[in-house]
């Protein structure tokens, strides 16, 4: 049957169709704000759809590679996709049209409260132009593309993180975009540096022939600095809390379930096919990032725990998690068996964190605010707790979620020879998200009797409207651990372009 | 091979009844109680037929599914797996009529029940988990269901309560997960094989005990081993049907029975003694059930004395695993069915005096015999065979523990016996005392509201287990008696099986 669907499916382009149609519903949804949102609706579900054939055709007939117009590299762009690419393409396309489909959904109920709301008219074009750059960036083969998507990705996040209206989000947005334009001059720095020693800009030609000499390490340091900063590592995470935090929560969903992945994966896809093989990638390097990483997971999780709002406790989880993904460089070094832990950490916090922020819109909607201690209010609908326990599950990493799955897999790298300090850390994180994530649920068996004596509900705040699509997502969270040893096969196609 | 569904079939039965029930209104209390006595008594039969199976016709079950951790989630019938659940299932059964009378008229009843199924399928999970990858799984499921139920109250006690179970059992968790995930790396396998898996021969010995040290810690969390604990006192807020579960059917028996997989099918006995482990781990449980004893000695809450009872009992079983000795190994594997049936029993009878009089200190119930005979009756019978008065249930189990440590040249382990018996009278005794000889008071007379003492379905289930109690121990020799099965498991876990001990 497989090939049947392959057979019918390798007629059209579908790498181009994923970065063209949300560049075409963004364009429209732009133009006509009234249709804005079954435009984007429209074009984010294409968008995925588009996506999971492009990824089925990566699992059943091999790595995607395209020259574009014919011309390869390096005079032309090259746009290419491996089983990595395939995995974060596919998180993407299904986490955004999810939250595509909430914001749908929840649209309308928006306007009663002009705070709160998602600006209609900003939201959908920027939310696409985002999505197109998110699918260019994971489709890119050369360090110069790589640096174009992001800046898209960037600037267009910044622009959904202010969308939300109040002052705190408006100062955050600036932050964020100070944050970015630095980081990026960094990376361009490092691109540059490359450029001029050797000439060649795409991944598979600077493979070739890159040497280590003391130029392309200073301009390796510097791109992963800037791509640590992007991804808001410790001790350069102080932009994030206040940008997630403060944003309106399907924007925190999709700033904290995917573009923080996308300067994470230029990390990874450098250092795996660029700066290793090459003999940069060094020891000592590394071992900061997983020292940083490491710092992050404690840094994080202590600050989780202590948060008094919801949407801080959520971001705050976000920094320990990026601290894990950055524990798997040092891992790397005896092999890429650390991805699949990568991978699978990856994929399960977009779901969960996606959930957590869509429900956390529910609570802000049903108890007028969102601090940690109203949570035991008896309005809060029962979804939303299911919701909230199943992303927990998964962001502490209890069987059988795919953030289970990821811890396993991370654990057995570091204990690969022998009990490690790595072990120690990822064992401390755990008990710390545990602790952080207990602490909100434990609200939800507090004593009763505390209604509140004004029902705050606004409109139908209630509604399965807004408790569906994060309900499925972290339901997707946990499943994700339950799918078999065929995501691991995924990731471990490898391409040469890239 | 159709019968390979059949592990996967048991553990639905419960694990689809959790969210129908969730889902049932508040009111729909024929509807919830219909789905809740439905997926009890079809588990029991279906339990019932595997146990004939396995049996009579030598069958095993088993179904695998591939995880991406690069270990199969088994679920496998084997004769273990089917001691551990049909001790659930039926103990399910009685502990979901009781619960039904307990919290008639209750808050929050469509959630307990659904919590309540979801803990009975952890621990389905947990019996037939075919290796550890998948035991760790249902462990943590475990920790997850039961943490609704110990705060269902939602006192702010029953909040601290929770917090300390959580700190402690999550803590317990997370060591269990590193020493799987350790042994994995190092192993290559996970699988529970009988006598020990021959895979970690392999691995030197340092890392062994290493990982051992750290699974025990994580498996004693739930089982109680001191200095681990601490949580099960606490955790006595929780409504008396919790703490049945917790202490007869669930939570301490998850610890325990992963102590004997562990030992027995993992490591294999042989080649824990030859790591030195076995005499620590034997000294632990020996230590742990002297201090629990001497600990309920100085508690007057009812519930708290039993709960430091519990801490002492399931230490027997981690003793008599630890023995190099195919009749500790009967001890240990019949007790786990004798302690469970014993302490729902006491558990049970507490609760219903809680409920029909409103006591709960022990020097509050003189004369309680008179006001509630029925449950008292029950009570004894479970405190004379938790002493090990003859021919009840106790009795026989510490006779078999006791034999094993002369078998395995231990001999204080008779000594640890004899004076944790002395103990447990000294505690169990002076409750009896209280109840049938002393002049009832006001409080304990209170005058009962129906025909009984106390509704049907509160008497029933205690009654039924102090029946049980009686009957494991007087036709022991019976065939699917616990001693029998005990003897089947055992006759296969440890080789060298001499054949004059059998009868």
């Amino acid at each position: 049957m497989s090939d049947t669907v392959s057979a019918l499916l390798a007629g059209v382009d579908w790498a181009a169709v994923a970065i063209l149609t949300p560049l075409a519903g963004g364009a429209a949804a732009f133009v006509l704000p009234d249709r804005a949102r079954a435009i984007g609706v429209a074009a984010s579900v294409t968008t995925a759809a588009a996506a999971v054939a492009l990824v089925w055709l990566i699992a059943t007939a091999g790595p995607y590679d395209l020259a574009v117009g014919g011309w390869s590299a390096p005079l032309g762009i090259r746009i290419a996709a491996d089983g990595l690419s395939a995995v974060l393409i596919g998180m993407t396309n299904l986490v955004g049209a999810s939250v595509a489909v909430h914001a749908a959904l929840t649209g309308r109920q928006t306007k009663p409260v002009a705070e709160a709301g998602v600006a209609a008219w900003g939201f959908w074009p920027l939310w696409l132009l985002l999505l197109a750059g998110l699918n260019a960036l994971y489709l890119s083969a050369d360090v110069f593309n790589l640096y174009v998507t992001l800046e898209i990705v960037g600037l267009s996040a910044v622009g959904l993180a202010a969308l939300s209206g109040k002052a705190e989000a408006f100062k955050a947005a600036i932050r964020y975009l100070l944050v970015g334009i630095i980081a990026s001059l960094v990376y361009l720095l490092g691109v540059t540096l490359l450029f001029a020693q050797y000439g060649v800009l795409d991944l598979a030609g600077l493979r070739a022939v890159l040497v280590p000499a003391p130029a392309t390490q200073f301009a390796m340091v510097a791109m992963l600095a800037a791509l640590a900063m992007k991804s808001a590592l410790f001790p350069l995470h102080g932009w994030l809390p206040p940008a997630h935090g403060n944003a309106t929560s399907p924007v925190s969903a999709l700033l904290s379930a995917l573009v923080v992945k996308a300067s994470l994966y230029i990390a990874v896809r450098l250092w795996l096919d660029l700066y290793q093989p090459a003999g940069l990638g060094d020891d000592a390097i590394a071992t900061v990032l997983g020292v940083l990483g490491a710092c992050a997971v404690l840094w994080g999780g202590l600050q989780a725990l202590i948060a008094k709002r919801l949407k801080l406790v959520v971001a705050y989880s976000t920094v320990a998690q990026i601290g894990y993904l950055f524990m798997c460089f040092p891992l790397w070094a005896d092999g890429r068996e650390a991805l699949a832990a990568f991978v699978y950490l990856a994929v399960a916090h977009a779901f969960a964190k996606s959930a957590l922020f869509l429900a956390c819109e529910q609570v802000q909607r049903t108890l007028g605010d969102d601090q940690v201690s109203s949570l035991s209010k008896p309005e809060l609908p029962g979804a939303v707790k299911v919701t909230f326990a199943l992303a927990a599950v998964s962001l502490v990493g209890l069987p059988p979620s795919g953030g289970f799955i990821g811890k396993w897999l991370l654990l057995e790298s570091t204990l690969s020879h022998g009990l490690t300090v790595w072990t120690v850390i990822v064992l401390c994180g755990t008990l710390l998200s545990a602790a952080a994530m207990a602490r909100v649920l434990a609200r939800f068996f507090a004593p009763e009797g505390q209604a509140a004596a004004h029902p705050q509900v606004v409109g139908d705040a209630a509604s399965w409207r807004f408790s569906l699509t994060p309900l499925l997502l972290a339901v997707a969270a946990v499943g994700i651990g339950l799918l078999g040893a065929w995501p691991v096969e995924l990731v471990g196609i490898v391409g040469t372009a890239q | 091979m159709s019968g390979t569904w059949l592990p996967l079939v048991v553990l639905s039965i419960s694990l689809i009844a959790a969210p129908l029930i969730f889902a049932t209104a508040e009111r729909r209390v024929v509807l919830r109680t219909t789905i809740n006595l439905c997926a009890a008594v079809l588990k029991l039969g279906l339990v019932g037929y595997l146990a004939w199976q396995v049996a009579f016709e030598g069958a095993r079950y088993a179904w695998r599914w591939p995880m991406a951790a690069g270990f199969d989630l088994v679920l496998q019938v084997d004769p273990l797996a089917l001691l551990f659940l049909s001790l659930s299932a039926g103990l399910w059964l009685l502990t979901t009529i009781y619960a039904i009378g307990y919290l008639e008229d209750g808050p929050h009843r469509s959630r307990f029940f659904g919590f309540f199924s979801l803990c009975v399928a952890a621990t389905t999970g947990i019996a037939l988990a075919g290796n550890l990858f998948t035991f760790l799984v249902f462990y943590e499921l475990l920790t997850l269901a039961t943490y609704p139920l110990v705060v269902h109250r939602q006192t702010p006690e029953a909040l601290r309560g929770g917090r300390i179970y959580l700190a402690y059992t999550v803590t317990g968790g997370v060591l269990l997960l590193v020493g799987t995930v350790w042994l994995g790396s190092a192993a290559g396998s996970l699988d529970f094989v009988t006598a020990g898996n021959p895979a970690l021969a392999s691995v030197d010995h340092i890392t062994l005990i290493a990982i051992f040290a750290l699974l025990v810690a994580g498996l004693g969390v739930k089982a109680a081993l001191f200095p681990a604990h601490g949580w099960l006192p606490q955790a006595m807020v929780a409504p008396a049907p919790v703490s049945a579960l917790l202490h007869a059917v669930a939570v301490v028996k998850a610890g325990a029975f992963g102590i004997i997989r562990v030992v027995d099918e993992v490591f294999g006995i042989a080649l824990t003694v030859k790591l030195g482990l076995a005499l620590p781990l034997a000294g632990l449980a020996a230590f742990t059930i002297i201090y629990g004893s001497l600990q309920a000695l100085r508690q007057d809450d009812l519930k708290r004395r039993l709960a430091y009872s519990t801490v002492s009992q399931v230490s027997y079983i981690v003793l008599g695993a630890a023995l190099f000795s195919p009749l500790a190994l009967i001890g240990a594997l019949m007790h786990l069915v004798h302690q469970g049936l014993m302490k729902i029993t006491l558990f049970m009878c507490a609760g219903n005096i809680a409920e029909a009089v409103h006591l709960h200190k022990v020097s509050e119930l003189d004369g309680i015999g008179r006001r509630l005979p029925w449950t008292m009756a029950a009570f004894t019978i479970a405190s004379l065979a938790m002493i090990g008065v003859p021919p009840l249930a106790g009795f026989v189990s510490k006779w078999y523990l006791a034999a094993g440590g002369i078998d395995d040249q231990s001999a204080w382990v008779v000594l640890i016996l004899l004076a944790s018996s002395g103990l447990n009278a000294l505690y169990l005794l002076p409750i009896l005392h209280r109840a049938w000889f002393k002049v009832p008071t006001a409080a304990t007379m209170v005058a009962a509201s129906g025909r009984l003492e106390i509704k049907w379905t509160l008497l029933a289930p205690p009654l039924m287990t102090a029946a049980l109690v009686i009957g494991v121990g007087l036709f022991a020799n019976a065939p699917f008696s616990p001693l029998s099965w005990a003897r089947l498991i055992a006759t296969v876990e440890i080789p060298q099986f001499p054949d004059g001990l059998i009868r």
